[in-house]
């Protein structure tokens, strides 16, 4: 693309193994205006459904991918440009495209990411990693989810970083074994996992969601000089009421029946909760060992009267002292933890409260949580 | 974490983790040390098939060769199990139980309900299944309906690796006797299984595509054959929502008779012959609980009631093909009133 005013719109790695994705609609047609944020495509791949949010603004005026094809990721597949660009100009920029598309994915193109372990307390913790050098991110999903629960962010994140993602005790491939459950044991699996990254040298930015924010709040605590910024993703610990009654749904649902109305209240839009998305869940609690680290983990976040929040994390944040810059960020219709505890972080704290996103903003309107955690990282002390 | 392996692998894997885990477990059948007195590895067979090998070594003592007398073996897997034992016993072909069915259906089956629930008999009886590898009508045989009408045992098919696996765990740490439907044509299929043990309930059909045209319900290998057929009828715009039973007993009817309120049209695919078969069963269901959900009579496709044909030519035309599973939806998406 040799005119930079044509801006192409390209197919997001939504997962380190992402390889392909396909259009299923176009919300944008050409000659309409966007900006920022907003809602381009639908999306799929062979694991999940998700919509395109624009990156910027301006005119979109060709679309090169038709819907229903294979596209390779980061093939183009709109053009945006001003009125000014010439149609013969675009016309040319289409074709190029069209032949990336059109040539498909290459045979070589490594598909599975290298998952790396850590032993960390005897546990396996596993962890895997995108970008070559630059500052570390290390990304901390929440109860019962897994390091793919980062897939909208992990590799655009990873521009110019080396952004990780890991499986907390209990989750995903990791040791099933949580112990007590305690937030110190899952705060020292993390550090397990960033001493076996090796980040002398460089800044530490934490981001994580839900219990995964507490865990990140603990471990920004223990060693405060180590972190270069601390986003919060709708996280726990920073006020009594919690959805008691999805997180006891979720540890207790048996079946694809069961499981499926839990999971939904996870989302804004629960159309995004999809037959791939349950099963995958489900295929995940019924490993040995997830039941009884759910069970336990439901402990730690939910207090004796069954209803409330156990964890404090404010004490945590407070402690931090303005030495480390903290970002907080929450879908609005967040049927999980209410949205109005961002107020709740203590200090001089960034809040970012996102409309059209429940508890995973991250997968909702995950243009906006990478904007605002890029921010949260420039923002911050580099190492 | 997951990775790709073979429905053969996959039920090998089971078994040693099962194994490992609880020392009651163990196994034996025709070959499946590979012979008596077997000295290596490489000449150890590990069952007809070789879904056992390996385990020999690995588990000494709990690795049993066992004479060509299924009567005897069965039983002894039988009575093993009431005193506490977890047998895995290979009945190579199904088509062989016809020697051993007394103590499989009328001892196994009956403990638990004659004993007043005091006794249980966590057997697995594994047994190979189906038609397509040119053994003729004595070892081709679908005979798992036999089985799924005896109150007392539990009948399982699973259709791919994930399945075969998380059923066999399922399989050993229940505790009443399983029969195991490992289908000859599938024990090469590879997919996605985790290193980690896990169980697949039983009763829990898979919806293993989604649509809203026609339902299809299926299982073992028809599971494949039936998504061809939904592949091949998208590109004309019928979409079929397949449902794989993966256990017959228990029987999951709910997703069946939700399935069919949602696209009111039944096609049953069943490799078994026709009569008194599970499509005949999940045909009556449906019939029973959603007709006013029916918008068109049921289809059955299945094998004819003949024996399987020793013909090659005859044999192919014997197994219900994807074509036939399409016809059967046209039938039932063209259908007037």
């Amino acid at each position: 693309m040799t005119d930079e005013r044509i801006v192409p719109v390209t197919m997001p790695k939504w997962g380190l193994s992402m390889r392909l994705g396909k259009i299923t609609d176009w919300i944008v047609a050409e000659g309409d205006e966007v900006n920022a944020g907003d809602d381009l495509a639908d999306i799929e791949t062979d694991k999940i459904a998700g919509t395109l949010e624009a990156a910027g603004g301006g005119t979109v005026r060709r679309i090169i991918a038709r819907v229903g094809e294979d596209v390779p990721v980061s093939g183009t597949i709109a053009l945006l440009a001003p009125a000014s660009v010439t149609d013969a100009d675009l016309d040319a920029a289409a074709e190029q495209a069209r032949a990336v598309i059109d040539a498909g994915v290459p045979d070589e193109a490594s598909s599975e990411p290298v998952v790396q372990t850590a032993e960390v307390g005897g546990r396996k913790i596993r962890y895997a990693g995108a970008g070559a050098d630059g500052d570390v991110v290390l990304l901390i999903h929440g109860y019962g989810g897994d390091r793919n629960s980062w897939l909208f962010l992990q590799e655009p994140l990873a521009a110019g970083r080396r952004v990780y993602a890991l499986d907390l005790p209990g989750h995903g491939t990791s040791a099933k074994d949580v112990g007590d459950g305690s937030l110190d044991l899952l705060a020292g699996a993390v550090a397990g996992v960033l001493d076996a990254i090796g980040t002398s040298g460089s800044a530490v930015h934490l981001v994580g969601h839900s219990l995964g924010g507490s865990v990140a709040a603990a471990v920004a605590a223990r060693d405060p000089g180590r972190i270069g910024s601390l986003t919060l993703i709708a996280p726990a610990g920073f006020g009594a009421e919690i959805n008691a009654g999805y997180l006891r749904g979720f540890a207790e649902a048996q079946t694809r029946r069961e499981l499926k109305p839990v999971v939904a209240q996870l989302f804004a839009d629960e159309s995004l909760v999809t037959r791939q998305l349950v099963d995958d869940l489900l295929a995940y609690k019924r490993l040995d060992g997830v039941d009884t680290a759910l069970r336990t983990l439901l402990g730690t976040l939910v207090g004796p009267d069954g209803s409330t929040q156990r964890i404090d994390s404010a004490a945590a944040v407070a402690a931090l002292g303005g030495a480390v810059p903290v970002t907080v960020i929450w879908g609005r219709a967040d049927r999980v933890i209410p949205a109005a505890q961002a107020d709740a972080v203590p200090g001089a704290v960034r809040r970012r409260v996102i409309d059209g996103a429940g508890h995973m903003p991250h997968m909702e309107r995950a243009a906006q949580v990478q904007a605002a955690i890029e921010e949260a990282i420039t923002g911050a002390r580099t190492g | 974490m997951a990775r790709t392996i073979t429905y053969r692998e996959a039920i090998n894997e089971a078994l040693a983790q099962e194994m490992e885990r609880d020392e009651s477990v163990i196994v034996l059948g025709e070959d499946n040390a590979g012979g008596e007195g077997a000295p290596g590895d490489q000449d150890a067979w590990g069952g007809v098939l070789g879904v056992t090998k390996g385990l020999y070594h690995r588990f000494p003592g709990r690795v049993l060769d066992t004479p060509i007398s299924e009567s005897a073996f069965i039983g002894a897997a039988i009575g093993a199990a009431t005193a506490g034992m977890r047998p895995v016993a290979e009945l190579m072909f199904v088509d062989f139980m016809g020697v051993c069915f007394d103590q499989i259906y009328n001892q196994a089956a009956k403990f638990r309900y004659m004993f007043g629930g005091k006794a249980v008999t966590p057997v697995v009886i594994r047994t190979m299944y189906g038609a397509g590898l040119r053994a003729a009508a004595q070892h081709s045989q679908c005979l798992y309906p036999l089985f799924t009408h005896v109150p007392g045992l539990k009948v399982v098919l699973p259709a791919t690796p994930y399945d075969a696996k998380g059923l066999m765990t399922q399989a050993i740490r229940d505790n009443d006797p399983v029969l195991f439907f490992e289908h000859k044509a599938l024990y090469d299929l590879s997919g996605p299984v985790p290193e980690e043990s896990y169980a697949l309930p039983f009763g829990e059909a898979n919806v293993v595509r989604e649509g809203g045209d026609v339902t299809i319900v299926t299982m073992g290998r028809m599971v494949h054959t039936s998504l061809e057929a939904a592949s091949a009828l998208a590109a004309d715009g019928v979409e079929c929502e397949v449902v794989d039973l993966r256990t017959t007993s228990p029987l999951d009817e709910d997703t069946v008779l939700e399935s069919v309120a949602g696209t009111g049209r039944l096609v049953v695919v069943d490799e078994a012959n026709p009569r008194c078969s599970m499509a005949t069963d999940i045909s009556a269901l449906v019939a029973r609980k959603a007709f006013g959900s029916l918008q068109a009579p049921i289809e059955m496709v299945t094998a004819p009631h003949t024996p399987v044909p020793f013909s090659g030519p005859l044999e192919d035309l014997y197994i219900p093909g994807a074509q036939r599973v399409v016809n059967a939806v046209k039938t039932v998406t063209e259908y007037a009133r």
